[in-house]
């Protein structure tokens, strides 16, 4: 029901209230010295080089798109596995072929090196 | 019914046709307040377990390493947190470095410390305290989730853990500093690779609970907790919740010998302490979630939870203890993997056990009868 979910509600005002205050209020507290190198980027102390307008590998893009796949297969099995035992044999074979097929792709993308950090 | 009675009725209740206009409205009011209550003491009760977990490990990894840890500030140091939470609290706060973006930068922390707060809502804690007169007055039931009753618990943990790494890539983004971009990326990559074997983890659980309901699935472990029926599907589950809460050895987020503190480098005073605190609730949520989906939450041992709600609430923290207590003890033994080992060891490894491991459960769970 709906109705069950107006607690979740509440709790999501009251959860981004608290950040909220909590990021709020010692700003309010705080003392206040700037200085210009206070200011600069971070880099060990020395003076900051180079930007993050830069490439960074592809890999990362790459992990995005697998996971994209394979979570939503994670997600298919959620019901299937609440009503696995009303499916009987059925719901065993037809989420065995669904997953064969998502394995021929996980086979070849493990093949074609996707896999690979280095 | 008194009106004392209905001032604490459930929502179920609500609406009943013998019900006047003024119990209607104290009807409403015990809708909105009872939760409201619940919300607070459960966020409140999250920052003081926040707040030992820290000193809890600090103090377990002197002991670790033959340290003493923190033992000035009251005894036993226990008046370390508070400490430290004024520390934070009295900093100076400023937009400090470079930012993108002024808004993301300062919203980011609370973003990830939000999402950390909501996900304990579906995490059973105990069973209903039955009625009980205290002074001549009646306590009606008191019913110890926050939201007792929503049948795809298990669906929304997973759906407010993936928020949190919002919080995590928005904050190194709008850094503008290399180290925090890179750490963000890394964070990213980890975060969503084991999501995946956790998941799978997750849905050989539900084969045997044939619910998403936590209170469903604690129920059903009366007799038996998971972690015997499923013992690899809870290490796997244990594995993915220290990668998820980029705990030691999976801190690759962090690397403060290479990254700074990744994502969180160009951040300083509360917002750094936000962050922390959304870390250390994670991994609190982490391992309640362990202890109800394979440890039988606060059902198990049965003959021990049947003799008070109480007791049976007092399981439940002790196996989420335990689970804690596994985190740090990890901490202090282990060295920190490298990143391509990670993410080797997750897709090459934990993605095609979960799967074996839960195909034989399928196969298992079919023929077998009953």
């Amino acid at each position: 029901m709906p109705i069950d979910y107006l607690p979740i509600l509440i709790l999501v005002i009251v959860a981004l209230l608290f950040a909220a205050l909590a990021l709020l209020v010692p700003a309010l507290l705080g003392p206040r010295k700037p200085t210009a190198i206070k200011f600069s980027t971070y880099e060990s102390g020395k003076i900051p080089f180079g930007t993050t307008g830069r490439r960074f590998p592809v890999k990362y893009y790459l992990t995005a798109v697998l996971f994209i796949l394979f979570d939503i297969e994670v997600i298919f099995l959620y019901p299937w596995a609440v009503v696995f035992k009303a499916l009987k044999l059925f719901g065993l074979i037809e989420m065995g072929v669904f997953v064969l097929i998502l394995l021929v792709g996980y086979f070849y993308v493990w093949r074609k090196g996707a896999l690979e950090w280095d | 019914m008194g009106r004392k009675t209905i001032f604490f009725s459930n929502l179920r209740e609500a609406g009943k046709p013998e019900q006047t206009e003024t119990g209607k409205l104290m009807d409403w009011i015990a809708n909105l307040l009872i939760p409201l209550i619940k919300s607070l003491i459960l966020v409140i009760g999250l920052l003081v377990g926040f707040a030992y977990m820290t000193w809890a490990e600090r103090k377990l990894c002197a002991r670790f390493q033959l340290r003493y840890g923190p033992n000035r500030a009251g005894p036993f140091g226990l008046l370390q947190p508070v400490a430290d939470a004024f520390k934070a609290i009295f900093k100076e706060e400023a937009i400090f470095g470079q930012v993108h973006s002024k808004v993301i930068y300062v919203i980011a922390p609370g973003i990830s410390l939000a999402a950390a707060l909501l996900a304990f809502a579906v995490v059973p804690v105990g069973p209903t305290i039955n009625s009980f007169q205290v002074f001549g007055f009646q306590v009606p039931d008191i019913s110890l989730h926050l939201a007792a009753d929503v049948n795809i618990g298990v669906l929304y943990l997973f759906a407010i853990a993936g928020l949190g790494t919002y919080g995590i890539v928005l904050g190194g983004w709008s850094s503008n500093n290399k180290y925090s971009l890179l750490g963000a990326l890394r964070t990213t990559a980890q975060l969503i690779s084991y999501e995946l074997p956790m998941g799978l983890a997750i849905v050989s659980v539900l084969l045997l609970s044939e619910s998403l309901s936590l209170v469903k699935i604690v129920e059903k472990q009366a007799v038996l907790p998971f972690v015997v029926l499923q013992p690899v599907a809870a290490l796997i589950y244990l594995i993915c919740g220290l990668a998820e809460t980029n705990r030691s050895p999976f801190d690759l987020p962090e690397t403060e010998n290479e990254l700074v503190s990744g994502f969180a480098t160009e951040y300083g005073g509360i917002k750094f302490a936000v962050f922390f605190m959304a870390e250390y609730i994670n991994m609190i949520v982490v391992s309640a979630v362990t202890a109800t989906l394979f440890l039988g939450g606060w059902q198990w041992p049965a003959f021990l939870a049947d003799l008070h709600p109480l007791i049976a609430v007092g399981l439940f923290f002790v196996k989420t203890a335990f689970v804690l207590f596994l985190f740090v003890w990890i901490r202090a033994s282990l060295p920190r993997v490298r990143y391509d080992k990670l993410m080797k060891f997750c897709w090459k490894f934990l993605f095609p056990l979960a799967l074996v491991n839960l195909a034989v459960t399928a196969v298992v769970v079919a023929l077998l009868p009953g």
